[in-house]
């Protein structure tokens, strides 16, 4: 009963933000290593593909940014849900904060698939399912904050663009799913939870290593700019 | 095109997309912290 309290206390925004401060430093410092190692097994360590050559090692950029750009919206949604159902101003603003680090993720999901298509399909672009739904993604991030700062009350802001980000959680089961759903042009899931991988060990080590930076970096990011909302707001 | 091309593309821009969003994060950060400085001030 006790812990439930102490987690209560936390969705103030005044005692959440030194916590937040601190997060942010230790998740801050940890993606560094992280991001240099991923880098270095990526480039040094792991092996050229057979089929593609060089051009793969973008994957160690591509999927965790593919990866975040679907987990920080379903985060950013959930936030919102709470915002929402409890009415608590930090949901909000975790929501708000969010947005811009997902939407530089789905962007550099959408680019570096765009140069690595290139070589290997021989387009830097196709309307198939999986690339338009992640295209959708990125207008519904960019639509969220516009909505939010097109409103001046912030309580109303809060509020509407929340609604937006609960309405287009629908696209994100629709972007993982489409591989499988639609006869498309992208290939299936890298990874999956229930079968062994299908890469090279050094590969998968190389793409966990990076996709564990960009959580850090994501929530170092977030935590930052929730505690600028703060300020801001508060 | 050589494959380096199409690498350094997407690492490159990743970076500075990463970093313009660190830099413009710090820059905020400072101001607020300025802005809540003076007011307290005040």
């Amino acid at each position: 009963m006790n812990t439930t309290v102490r987690w209560f206390r936390f969705s103030s925004p005044q005692t959440f933000f030194p916590l937040a401060g601190t997060i942010a430093r230790w998740c801050a410092l940890g993606a560094v290593p992280l991001a240099v190692a991923g880098l270095y097994v990526g480039f040094l360590v792991a092996p050229t593909d057979a089929q593609q050559g060089e051009v793969y090692r973008i994957i160690f950029i591509h999927v965790p940014a593919a990866w975040m750009s679907m987990f920080i919206y379903l985060v950013m949604a959930g936030w919102a849900a709470l915002g929402l159902a409890f009415n608590t101003r930090l949901s909000f603003m975790m929501a708000q904060a969010l947005a811009p680090t997902g939407a530089i993720f789905t962007f550099i999901a959408l680019w570096t698939g765009s140069l690595w298509g290139r070589p290997t399909w021989g387009t830097y672009w196709v309307w198939d399912a999986r690339l338009t739904s992640e295209l959708i993604l990125l207008f519904l991030y960019l639509g969220f904050m516009a909505l939010h700062a097109a409103i001046d009350d912030p309580r109303r802001a809060d509020r509407a663009s929340a609604l937006l980000a609960i309405v287009g959680a629908v696209n994100v089961p629709i972007i993982y799913y489409s591989v499988q759903w639609w006869n498309t042009l992208h290939q299936g899931a890298s990874v999956s939870l229930t079968k062994a991988p299908s890469m090279a060990a050094a590969m998968l080590t190389g793409m966990l290593l990076m996709a564990l930076a960009a959580w850090l970096y994501s929530i170092a990011a977030a935590l930052v700019r929730v505690r600028c909302i703060i300020r801001e707001r508060e | 095109m050589s494959p380096a091309f199409y690498i350094w593309g997407a690492y490159g821009v990743t970076f500075v997309a990463l970093a313009l969003e660190v830099v413009f994060l710090a820059r905020r950060a400072k101001k607020c912290e300025r802005a809540t400085m003076s007011s307290a001030a005040k």
